[in-house]
């Protein structure tokens, strides 16, 4: 095989990129001034998973099809524990949900020194042990 | 378009014959696959000519060794090396023979196993 | 002869971002030999199906590559499709070749500015990375992920476009079209570019079959073959051609990506022209009991899909032969008898994936 630069010139244009640098040098630029602005998430983004834990009926699919098993739910206790940073946002849980008690939401997890885990228990008819934390815990 | 999608089991003894007349007719190295049986291998080659593929089935047992179409087709040393390093397939007269050494992995034939 | 020497050629290479390694036998600046050796990042994935369930597997699938994610989840749904006897909806197919399409724009276009890269040329690199950022915006918009999209699953898609997000998709595909244009002026027409990559790695037809290159790789060779023709998804109902150069040097296939971009500009015009209303996915019962081959087109070029099943929710065996497998070969091939310096560039030309490679 030949494998020597061909040293003929094909047709080619002189400085074809000019145009384009020049037009660059005068627009504004097409990144956005992140920290500065705030960071725009499209309404489907699949950042993080919210539940609504009082439509919760402990059936525990999700936790099953989770691919990264970052999902736990404990029927007795009505308790839905979740491995934020094992979670992988694929958004199976959400799909298999047979109450559709669990949301994609904008946002991402905030990164932490630790693996946080994060358990939200139903409100059951007896007083309750550990206080229900609000619907739409930030992590 | 839809093209011939086929299986066809071969045995050791006409396997080698068959993947020359696929080299004679043209037809080119689709992919090599290995795949666990209860006792030994179940390994396919596909050919594709055009839009048609025809995949050889070759079972083999564990110890048995299976003669290689890098001399063939040399293009297929890649696939070979690994379904060789990742399942343990004996083989034989590899062109390119990494002896285990194409991928840097902890574990010796790490799919062999079940599970 | 010369004296001959032994280079050792990444993984760690500021060209590539690829995990490769190659042993390099010089004489003098002259390649010789090369030798190579992958494994840097293999992670086990095919094994991984047979612990989980095969609607799970989905997910793991498109995780295998950052860049044709959409492709690997949707070649394995196909899979299980044809095994378990499912149609595919006709809104779900044209859904797939819309965000497949995309997949291709945005890998070419990720393709071009690495290659820019390669040859200095900061500011093109930086020009089609900034196009290529319209399309990962596209897919967060409708898929609600830049890179991972799990929008598929086995018989069907998981999310549906409405009218305002297929109009979106149209209309920005004819911005990217303009703003396209001076980009592959730039890349066909530049003197530098041309004279870079004209005539370095030629691969030759009978050569590129031999050595079993496929994609862009065998295109650029002269042989019009693309997967896409067999019509899975909706592309049996859309007007396109194979793109070919005859060339086979790094030029043409820089000319067939950039083609290449242009027609699946085209395409998904087409599809959102024609996309029927109706369900987006067709029920799953039961377990998948059988085996089968499937190939499509991705970006890099044709790629396997094997699934063997056994009756129960957990697969046997899925293999996946990844485009890159198919064209390291050739490309070793070409890179005897080419310089030390074209190397990294060389290796660049059949768009590595070697992560996919290894899964």
């Amino acid at each position: 095989m030949d494998h020597k630069h061909d040293q003929t010139p094909p047709p080619w244009r002189l400085f074809p990129f000019a145009g384009t640098a020049f037009k660059n040098l005068f627009s504004k630029p097409a990144t956005t001034g992140y920290p500065f602005e705030p960071a725009h998430y499209p309404d489907r983004m699949r950042g993080h998973v919210r539940v609504r834990i009082e439509d919760c009926i402990g059936c525990g699919l999700c936790a099953r099809s989770c691919p990264p098993g970052a999902l736990q739910v404990d029927r007795a206790a009505g308790s839905w524990t979740i491995h934020r940073f094992d979670c992988v946002q694929c958004g199976n849980c959400v799909n298999v949900c047979p109450k559709k008690c669990l949301d994609m939401m904008p946002g991402y997890t905030a990164p932490g020194p630790v693996k946080a885990v994060e358990t939200f228990t139903r409100a059951p008819k007896e007083p309750p042990k550990t206080p229900p934390k609000p619907e739409d815990a930030k992590t | 378009m839809e093209g011939c999608n086929t299986i066809e089991p071969v045995d050791m003894a006409g396997f080698v014959p068959a993947v020359l007349r696929f080299k004679m007719d043209g037809w080119r190295v689709v992919q090599i696959c290995a795949a666990r049986l209860a006792e030994g291998y179940e390994l396919s080659y596909s050919f594709g000519k055009e839009y048609d593929m025809r995949t050889l089935r070759l079972t083999v047992g564990e110890e048995e060794t299976v003669p290689s179409i890098t001399q063939i087709y040399p293009g297929a040393f890649l696939q070979e090396n690994e379904a060789a390093e990742l399942f343990g397939v004996k083989i034989e007269c590899m062109e390119q023979d990494y002896h285990g050494k194409l991928y840097r992995i902890g574990v010796e034939t790490p799919f062999k196993q079940k599970g | 002869m010369a004296k001959q020497s032994i280079v050792p050629f990444g993984p760690q290479h500021p060209v590539l971002p690829e995990p490769v390694h190659l042993d390099l036998v010089l004489e003098d600046e002259v390649v010789v030999e090369a030798v190579p050796s992958i494994g840097f990042v293999h992670r086990g994935l095919e094994k991984l199906v047979e612990t989980k369930d095969f609607k799970q597997y989905v997910y793991i699938a498109e995780r295998v590559c950052g860049i044709c994610s959409f492709g690997h989840g949707m070649g394995y749904c196909q899979c299980l499709e044809k095994i378990m006897n499912i149609e595919l909806p006709p809104r779900a197919a044209y859904l797939r070749t819309i965000w497949m399409e995309l997949s291709r724009v945005h890998s070419h276009l990720l393709w071009l500015g690495l290659l820019a890269d390669a040859m200095g040329f900061e500011s093109l690199f930086m020009q089609s990375w900034r196009l290529r950022e319209k399309v990962l915006d596209l897919f967060d918009m409708t898929t609600g992920g830049r890179v991972i999209f799990s929008v598929n699953c086995v018989g069907g898609v998981l999310k549906d476009m409405d009218q305002t997000m297929l109009k979106t998709i149209a209309a920005a595909t004819r911005e990217m079209e303009k703003e396209l244009r001076p980009l592959a002026e730039t890349f066909l027409k530049d003197y530098t570019v041309g004279h870079r990559l004209r005539g370095l790695g030629v691969l030759d037809a009978e050569h590129a079959k031999l050595m079993g290159a496929v994609g862009p790789m065998l295109r650029a060779s002269g042989v019009a073959f693309d997967v896409r023709k067999l019509g899975y998804a909706a592309y049996g109902e859309l007007d396109f051609d194979p793109v070919t150069a005859s060339d086979g040097d790094s030029f043409a296939r820089c000319e067939v990506r950039i083609k290449e971009i242009f027609q699946s500009l085209d395409l998904i015009r087409q599809a959102v022209g024609k996309i029927p209303d109706g369900p987006i996915a067709a029920p799953v019962k039961g377990n998948p009991n059988g085996e089968h081959f499937m190939r499509i087109e991705q970006p890099r070029g044709e790629a396997i899909y094997y699934v063997k099943a056994n009756g129960t929710k957990f697969i046997d065996r899925f293999r996946l032969r990844t485009p890159t497998t198919s064209n390291i070969p050739p490309m070793l091939e070409m890179l005897k008898g080419c310089q030390l310096a074209d190397v990294a560039l060389l290796i660049l030309t059949i768009d590595p994936c070697i992560s996919c490679t290894e899964r």
